[in-house]
């Protein structure tokens, strides 16, 4: 009973439309604060690494956009799965509010990578599993975000781009376990894995600092990208003249 | 602890300043791209909305 009505609260417009609105700025204020310390943390406080010295430092903005752009999918794929299943339009608008934050963040992990690369590798590229999945996943997030543009009619678009996004979730633990699956030259996971992660903490802590921040920036662009979303879709509703004719 | 002798040592990231300062640029810049471009979107979605709720009130009027 709680859970149906919890279901139906969150399918809502005026309430998803309300609540991004006062979440947002709480989201904003933690990403920024998250992403300055840690920025300051990685670049400032944290030891050269002792093989990789100060190129490692690339890892403090790396991770957590490849991080961001992994996260940012499944919730899209999760979110366009309700909304085929359940026809729930709120959960197609998270989805089509998520594509573009996530695709600009697959091309900063691949574009960052590249720049990694370079110095350690020897090479700005290689078809290699995990860059190459990576590289799949900014081609899943411009094809959703083609597939949407295609169609004029709204809920096509939201079908449509829905499948594609289910279908390609497939890609996301490709991307995380090709290094083990594969013959890789990129690195192992060095926190995200089950025993101690092998890093020590003035390295660390900066580090999973700028993956909440980049959590906390991820839910900000989302109600802020969701807000817009509502509005485009909610053409005459009332509560939509009531909400912002109030506040302008 | 701070890691760095000086400011010019801290810019020259032990000779990769090339490689890393780009990499945080890029992801800064994304960073506040995202925010004036979704924060832009939602003041057109609003604008346009309250176009439409005032052309509809202007055509129910009688």
């Amino acid at each position: 009973m709680a859970t149906w009505t919890w279901f139906h609260r969150f399918g809502s417009p005026p309430f998803v439309y309300r609540i991004a609105g006062r979440c947002a700025p709480w989201f904003g204020a933690g990403a920024v604060l998250c992403i300055a310390y840690g920025l300051f943390g990685g670049l400032v406080l944290a030891p050269p690494d002792y093989q990789q010295k100060d190129a490692f430092r690339i890892v403090y903005v790396h991770a957590p956009a490849a991080w961001l752009s992994l996260s940012c999918y499944t919730t899209m794929a999760v979110a366009a799965f309700v909304g085929l299943v359940w026809r729930i339009k709120v959960a197609h608008a998270v989805a089509s509010a998520l594509a573009p934050v996530g695709a600009s963040f697959a091309f900063v992990c691949l574009a960052t990578g590249s720049l990694w690369g370079r110095p350690m590798w020897g090479t700005w590229w290689e078809w290699d599993a995990r860059l190459t999945s990576q590289l799949i996943l900014l081609f899943l997030y411009l094809g959703y975000m083609a597939l949407r543009s295609a169609h004029d009619d709204l809920q096509r678009a939201d079908r449509a781009s829905a499948v594609l996004a289910v279908v390609g979730v497939v890609n996301v633990p490709i991307i995380h376990y090709s290094v083990y699956w594969w013959n890789s030259l990129h690195q192992g996971a060095t926190v995200m894995k089950a025993d101690k992660p092998s890093m020590p903490a003035e390295m660390l802590v900066p580090l999973l600092v700028m993956f909440l921040g980049f959590t906390l920036f991820q839910l900000w662009v989302l109600c802020t990208r969701l807000r817009a979303e509502i509005l485009e879709r909610e053409r005459n509703a009332r509560w939509l003249r009531e909400e912002i004719q109030e506040g302008a | 602890m701070n890691q760095w002798a000086s400011f010019e040592q801290f810019l020259a990231m032990g000779g990769y300043a090339a490689y890393v300062w780009p990499s945080i640029g890029l992801a800064v810049g994304t960073l506040l791209a995202n925010v004036v471009m979704a924060r832009r979107r939602h003041a057109q979605a609003l604008q346009q909305a309250l176009r439409r709720l005032a052309v509809n009130a202007a055509g129910n009027a009688p």
